[in-house]
């Protein structure tokens, strides 16, 4: 094997290229392409339907797909059965057998490649201290609890050291604490042993804070890929932006170059994607990055508005604000803090700015815009 | 990863792709294919044979539809057509008004002794359909003490066939109905009872239409048993002549296969109605409720609970009766002049020239149906559930698979016939075998089977094989080591119903048996014929203990034996 691996260190460890998958009328997955480097954290992050899971037991080998190629650390297995791919699966039903111990799910994989019965004890010992669930060998897996029978669906797919460690919405079925606290256990255990993996999720927060690079999938085709921040920061479509984080969204046209007119105000923008003066565009603005503070008289960007709403979210407060001309509706999201130094209160006036670097510019039409459910 | 892949790990597995293992796709396809040619053989081969004999004639050319014009054109074949529509009709009639009242006190009242109830009504299941028969005989026939109740009508004739088919066929009715009945919305009566419904107008807006499925079910299924059943009429038929026994006649009898084969036809027509009617049915009972049903428990109702006690002790007596009195005849040393007991009875040599070699012959079929059937069904569906390679064989046999239920015992058997005894199968050599018999027997019994196990193996995580499949085990360690012990109390299910049927049945193995391979059930026919009748009894008498024997059997092994090694279900 060493042979490939010097190989492998030049090419990226996976490679997807125009892969299709259609289920009668349906199009899953329409060419997509991906490059996945060595001992990466990927994200596959999309509403429901997106085609994420579809992709990943295509990677899988579970479900080929209609057409495209997967070349995975060299080696084309495009279709290739599973058995004949190096990966460790997990799934969100843990599917851990009920009828066998925690140390003999974990074993699963071992005993099939002959190891001898010491070893694979070594071996399995090990693998349950690693995901902390020392001394819970002899245990079946209905007498565990959830999260528990999760790390050990973690440690059975590390058994046999694949290369590639794919986790199908591992978090889903799980409290809400228990998958903040696996979420982190997940990531430190993937970066101490360098497996590179990969996640479906539709949760944005998970995909945000493990990712190395969130790939935002949308109707069987890649929306962006990119580091959690540029994802964040620099969403590439409207979609991405209204799906990771909150946006709000009001419509504009170009008056010419980096130059926005929004019911009547003058807004520069850095970045307009080049499209022509006079376009119609949808502009997105993330709520906290509305300014109240220090805004001056020769503050670019500045809107007098008014406050139309305002909802408690606990440790902070969305307003719903209204521009003086025009009523066009902007998010924002006031600290406390804020909250009682400027003294806001529903039908106040204010001044804003709207940072430039903050307007994001989109050629899709607003009504074109589904806020779905991420579900 | 160094750390955690040992560098032999690495060598285990590049050794491991060196030798590619046995692919599995090349199993699966090779166990799916073998699934295709066992029920083509089984069962779409016969079928087909039973249908194109119908448009022959006696020397195998094609003349449409001259054998049916023959059969219409004869006045008594016709009048035996309205005799078994008459007799269907009847019993129908009067087994689900009767079935539907004993499922309702076992599911929507508060009366005591449910499940013993409920395991009488069941008890014949466990005989072969004419032991009810048998038992009217010693009722009601010629030297009967409740005779004279029949005001100077023989029993041998349409009064002893409905008696007998209402008690063969009222279990079957009543398991339909207890399961429409028990799936039931409770907050439908809740919401009824606040807005002041009286209790007839909510049996009639909501426990009818809620059971109105499994009312149809039960019509068709009963309807069907009862036109396709063989043992009854024969044994206490007489003179009148039903579309069963005209077969057996034409066949048997005069070796008149394209007759036979035009009546077989006829008696599929109900049979294929009543499946189509049953699939569509289940789809809808299972739209009716909602995830989020709560099912109706029944408060306490002293006055409803004792008419309801009453009720079924009078049907239970009733049904136990009619088996009862065939196993204590079977006892009696001379009906019903000496009524001192013996075992005389028992002494088969005496009556048959096979002896007990029948009820062993019955065993060893019952036993080997029961193992060879268990494992080629689950195996079977358990490559069209979970594998993943070749979907439209596995769609095909699956297919094949639910088609035995369409079809009644006594057209199978004509299929094999026709199939099996032809001069230019090679497979005949197997007739008048005890293979044929049990291919015979374990397809008779195929779908429900099949269904059962298609349950149990939907019950598993769907994705145990994908778990395997990248640990690179092979699925049928998976199967080993995981499905089977899941599932075991299943099988075992599969294992009693199969061996509980083999006991049982003579509508399909009447036209297979042999010399050598003559069965309990085809025994107490000929023991009946030849006049025997207390032999008759005593033979049913061993069937039935047998198989009430297994089935203690397999309710004490799945509560004490299998629980133990079940323990990882428990908390």
């Amino acid at each position: 094997m060493s042979g490939t691996k010097t190989a492998g260190d030049k090419q990226p460890f996976l490679q997807i290229e125009h892969m299709t998958k259609r289920f009668g009328q349906f199009t899953a997955l329409d060419r997509i392409s991906l490059q996945i480097e060595r001992g990466e954290f990927v994200c596959f992050l999309g509403p429901s339907g997106c085609g994420k899971t579809t992709l990943l037991r295509a990677i899988a080998g579970l479900d080929l797909q209609d057409e495209g190629r997967v070349t995975m650390d060299g080696r084309d297995v495009s279709f290739a059965p599973p058995s004949a791919r190096d990966f460790g699966i997990v799934f969100q039903s843990y599917a851990l057998f009920p009828n066998l111990t925690v140390s003999a799910n974990v074993g699963y994989g071992l005993v099939n490649q002959r190891w001898s019965k010491s070893r694979i004890k070594e071996r399995v010992t090990e693998l349950l201290a690693l995901v902390g669930l020392p001394d819970q060998g002899d245990k079946y897996p209905v007498q565990l609890s959830g999260g528990q029978q999760q790390r050990v669906a973690l440690a059975r797919a590390l058994a046999t050291s694949p290369g590639l460690l794919l986790l199908d919405e591992p978090l889903s079925a799980l409290d809400a604490r228990v998958r903040l606290r696996l979420r982190e256990q997940i990531r430190d255990l993937q970066r101490d042993l360098g497996v590179t993996t990969i996640m479906v999720t539709h949760d944005q927060e998970e995909a945000l804070t493990m990712a190395d690079r969130i790939v935002v999938m949308n109707h069987g085709v890649i929306e962006q890929i990119g580091t959690p921040i540029e994802v964040y920061a620099t969403p590439a479509t409207a979609f991405v932006a209204d799906f990771v984080g909150t946006m709000s969204f009001f419509e504009g046209t170009l008056q010419s170059s980096r130059k926005l007119k929004v019911a009547g105000i003058d807004l520069a923008c850095s970045d307009d994607r080049g499209l022509a003066a006079g376009t119609k565009v949808t502009v997105g603005l993330r709520p906290e990055e509305v300014r109240v503070r220090d805004v001056t008289a020769d503050t670019p960007n500045r809107v007098a508005v008014y406050i139309d709403d305002l909802e408690f979210m606990g440790a902070f407060c969305r307003a719903r604000l209204l521009t003086v001309s025009g009523d066009v509706p902007i998010l924002a999201d006031f600290s406390v803090n804020l909250m009682r130094d400027m003294a806001v209160s529903v039908g106040k006036h204010l001044t804003v700015a709207l940072p430039e670097q903050s307007l994001h510019v989109f050629a899709t039409p607003i009504d074109e815009l589904t806020t779905e459910e991420a579900a | 990863m160094a750390d955690l892949a040992p560098a032999a790990s690495r060598a285990i597995l590049s050794r491991r792709r060196g030798f590619p293992v046995p692919s599995e796709n090349a199993v699966a396809g090779i166990l799916v294919a073998l699934l295709c040619v066992f029920l083509l053989i089984s069962i779409a081969l016969p079928l087909y044979a039973l249908l194109s004999k119908s448009f022959q004639n006696a020397s195998g050319e094609f003349v449409g539809l001259r054998n049916f014009a023959a059969y219409f054109a004869n006045p008594i074949l016709v009048d035996s057509l309205f005799n078994s529509l008459f007799i269907a009709s009847l019993s129908t009639i009067i087994v689900i008004p009767l079935a539907f009242t004993y499922a309702y006190a076992l599911t929507r009242t508060c009366m005591p002794a449910k499940a013993l109830f409920y395991a009488l009504a069941l008890l014949p299941l466990f005989a072969p359909s004419l032991m009810s028969a048998l038992s009217l005989v010693y009722i009601f026939g010629n030297q009967g003490f409740l005779r004279w109740m029949l005001m100077g009508n023989s029993i041998y004739g349409p009064i002893g066939i409905v008696i007998a088919q209402v008690t063969y066929t009222f279990p079957h009715a009543v398991l339909i109905l207890v399961t429409a009945l028990g799936l039931s919305d409770g907050r439908l009566y809740e919401v009824a009872n606040a807005l002041g419904t009286s209790k007839t107008r909510i049996f009639r807006t909501v426990t009818l239409p809620g059971a109105q499925y499994g009312l149809i079910s039960a019509t068709f299924v009963v309807f069907t048993l009862v036109i396709t059943d063989f043992g009854i009429p024969k044994v206490i038929g007489g003179q009148y002549n039903v579309l069963a026994t005209d077969v057996y006649r034409a066949v048997v009898g005069q070796q008149n296969f394209e007759m036979g084969a035009v009546v077989g036809m006829i008696l599929l027509v109900p049979a294929v109605i009543a499946f189509g009617v049953d699939r569509i049915v289940n789809r809808r009972q299972v739209a009716l409720l909602s995830a989020r049903a709560v099912p109706y428990q029944p408060g306490p109702n002293r006055r409803r609970d004792i008419g309801f006690v009453i009720y079924c002790l009078v049907v239970a007596v009733l049904v136990a009766a009619a088996l009862g009195v065939a196993v204590w005849a079977s006892f009696i040393r001379y009906w019903p002049y000496n009524l001192s007991l013996t075992t005389a009875n028992y002494n088969f040599p005496r009556f048959d020239p096979n002896g007990w070699g029948p009820y062993f012959t019955s065993l060893k079929l019952a036993v080997l149906a029961s193992v060879i059937g268990t494992t080629v069904i689950f195996t079977g569906a358990y490559i069209i559930e979970k594998t993943k390679a070749f979907p439209f064989a596995r769609g095909f046999a699956h297919f094949l698979a639910m088609m035995p239920v369409a079809v009644p015992g006594l057209v199978l058997g004509l299929g094999y016939v026709f199939f099996f005894n032809a001069p230019w199968n090679p497979l005949n050599i197997f007739y008048a075998t005890l293979t044929i018999l049990v291919v015979n027997t374990i397809t008779h019994f195929f779908t429900v089977s099949h269904i059962t196990a298609l349950t149990a193996l939907k019950q598993i995580d769907r994705e145990f094989e994908a778990v395997s499949a990248s640990l690179k085990v092979p699925f049928w360690n998976t199967f080993r080591r995981v499905t089977v012990p899941i599932c075991l109390p299943s099988i075992l299910d599969i294992a009693v119903y199969l061996f509980i049927n083999a006991m049982t049945t003579v509508s399909a193995v009447i036209f297979l048996y042999g010399a050598q391979t003559k069965l309990a059930s085809i025994s107490i026919v000929h023991m009946d014929e030849a006049g025997f009748i207390a032999a008759a009894a005593a033979m049913a008498t061993m069937i039935v203990a047998t198989s009430v024997g297994v089935k203690i059997l397999h309710i004490l092994l799945d509560r004490y034996v299998l629980a133990r090694f079940q323990f990882w279900r428990r908390k």
